[in-house]
């Protein structure tokens, strides 16, 4: 017996269910009818031109442009965390390092559900600026508290990518710069920068791609009327029953993350990108 | 020192960050008052009051169910396919890579609507089996991911040797291989398992009605307001969750020894 047969159960498994539910998802996509029955089904194109229209349009403009806006901040964000983190002594940094994924591990619903808590009208954070005398905020409801909610669910995905390749440099690299006369923002600017940019890129990806297709976010913490295209989708098929319609916005979002993932693979010329695992 | 103190001072905001809404949910669990505006004094009656809870307690048998039974059959399946694919060719190997990727790679929601649509279009009534088939398909890629690793570490003529001694390969299987690649295995099917208890948007879709698991239940009680037995059993299973990752990373530091990475 070949060892290489032992993954056959998983070969069958892949093909039932991932392979093939994807191809049903694009023949939805291209037809019209019945969708439990092939031989109903017709050719068109229809549903692709359907989404052209001008809100369909503006919800797939919204949905790029709060998740380029949510990695950014992330980015922002993260990229000194995982300095810091990278920085500290082996020992400490360990211990550090999990708490920072231990939330993660707290069903995120929940997690976004508290910050309604904190941001409502009656919510903590008002109740402080209250106490302080000042003005209440509209925090909920709007895109900001969009962006706070993906900045919130996807942070640590965009630190720990880039933790994990600046934590793996070789400090002699960067003695050798110093060594050399360069200052800490040349030793940076010329060293680490480019040396982490495995990690920035699967950083980026793993922080856009779930800020995309998300429609839980948007739902809890910007109602119902701020709507992403997982939204969409999510109304396509358990609302509207239009799943012809639906499946092609999924491809149509699947072909916007393949878009943005072959651009971010570009500058990640080792293709060694950083994982969490 | 002002350098240490503003990285320091960062580092807290971030944590703060993080933690702020876990904190909220903790300390609301324990608030006497249903409301989430204010807060009447310390109480444990949601703790009690969630075991009575037939709705909750329903869900969360459904989730461990779920979590239970998808982490065990994606572990085998998933280990089988690591040493598969340790085994197989150049070219082979990097197609069976790539097919274990798609559905780590795909969005949520995708995988949730492509896996709704084969079951409805081979007439598969959606509930427990769906949702379970539907958990195991999106566990096997990060077993296959925990067990490769361990794969590579491996010594090539250990098996051999045992072989050489006359053991059936089967035997030099279980006796050899098998305890090296263990810990791979095991933190494999551990982050199957909390894949599985943590998912919401793939059992969203492939879930029919009477059976739902604990995300699905939180996500239809927040339009209305989420009860506070809800907070009381999230800290529960925050403090399980908690105590099962120490584990791991206990298991993981006593493995590395020297090593100093973690990820």
């Amino acid at each position: 017996m070949k060892k290489s047969a032992a993954s056959f159960p998983f070969l069958i498994w892949v093909t039932l269910f991932t392979i093939i539910p994807l191809l049903l998802v694009l023949l939805f996509s291209f037809t019209e009818g019945n969708i439990q029955n092939i031989k109903e089904m017709k050719f068109t194109l229809e549903n692709f031109k359907r989404f052209l229209q001008p809100n369909y349009i503006s919800v797939l403009g919204r949905s790029a442009g709060l998740a380029l806006i949510s990695t950014i901040i992330c980015f922002v964000l993260g990229y000194p965390m995982a300095m810091i983190l990278s920085s500290m002594e082996p020992k400490k940094r360990n211990f550090w390092v999990l708490l920072f994924i231990v939330p993660m591990w707290m069903n995120f619903l929940l997690r976004t559900y508290a910050w309604m808590t904190l941001l409502g009208k009656q919510g903590l954070i008002n109740g402080f600026l209250e106490f302080l005398g000042l003005p209440s905020l509209n925090l909920l409801y709007n895109n900001g508290a969009v962006i706070l909610g993906m900045v919130y669910n996807f942070l640590p995905f965009m630190v720990l990518p880039i933790y994990t390749v600046l934590s793996k440099i070789d400090k002699s690299i960067i003695e050798a710069a110093e060594d050399l006369g360069s200052n800490r923002i040349t030793v940076f600017r010329k060293i680490i920068f480019p040396l982490s940019i495995p990690g920035v890129v699967s950083g980026i990806t793993m922080v856009f791609m779930p800020a995309v297709s998300t429609f839980v976010i948007s739902r809890l913490l910007g109602g119902n009327r701020y709507m992403l295209i997982g939204n969409l989708i999510e109304q396509q098929f358990l609302t509207v029953y239009d799943w012809h319609f639906g499946s092609a916005i999924s491809i149509i979002m699947m072909v916007m993350i393949l878009i943005a993932m072959a651009f971010m693979e570009r500058f990640d010329k080792d293709k060694e990108g950083g994982r969490i695992w | 020192m002002v350098e240490k103190w503003i990285k320091r001072f960062y580092a807290f905001l971030l944590y703060l960050f993080l933690y702020a809404p876990i904190i909220v949910l903790i300390v609301y669990s324990f608030n006497s008052s249903k409301s989430r505006g204010s807060w009447d004094g310390f109480t444990l009656k949601w703790y009690v009051e969630l075991f009575k809870d037939r709705q909750i307690m329903k869900a969360l048998y459904y989730t461990v169910l779920v979590a239970f039974f998808s982490s065990a059959i994606a572990t085998v399946i998933g280990t089988l396919a690591a040493i598969g694919i340790h085994n197989a060719g150049h070219f082979k190997k990097k197609i069976l890579l790539n097919l274990n990727y798609v559905p780590v790679l795909n969005p949520d929601i995708v995988t949730g609507v492509a896996l709704m649509s084969l079951f409805v279009f081979v007439g598969k009534q959606l509930g427990l089996v769906t949702m379970l088939l539907a958990h195991i398909t999106f566990n096997i890629p990060y077993v296959v991911l925990s067990v490769l690793p361990k794969l590579k570490q491996l010594n090539k003529h250990l098996a051999e040797a045992a072989m050489d001694l006359g053991a059936t390969p089967f035997y030099a299987f279980r006796k050899v291989v098998l305890p090296e690649i263990m810990p791979g295995i095991i933190s494999g099917a551990l982050i199957a398992f909390t894949m599985s208890i943590d998912d919401f948007v793939i059992s969203f879709f492939t879930t029919g009605s009477g059976v739902s698991n604990l995300s699905i239940t939180i996500f239809s009680m927040a339009r209305r307001g989420i009860n506070p037995k809800i907070n009381a059993l999230s800290t529960l299973m925050f403090l399980s969750v908690l105590i099962l990752l120490l584990m791991i990373n206990k298991r993981s530091s006593l493995e590395i020894k020297g090593k100093d990475d973690v990820a």
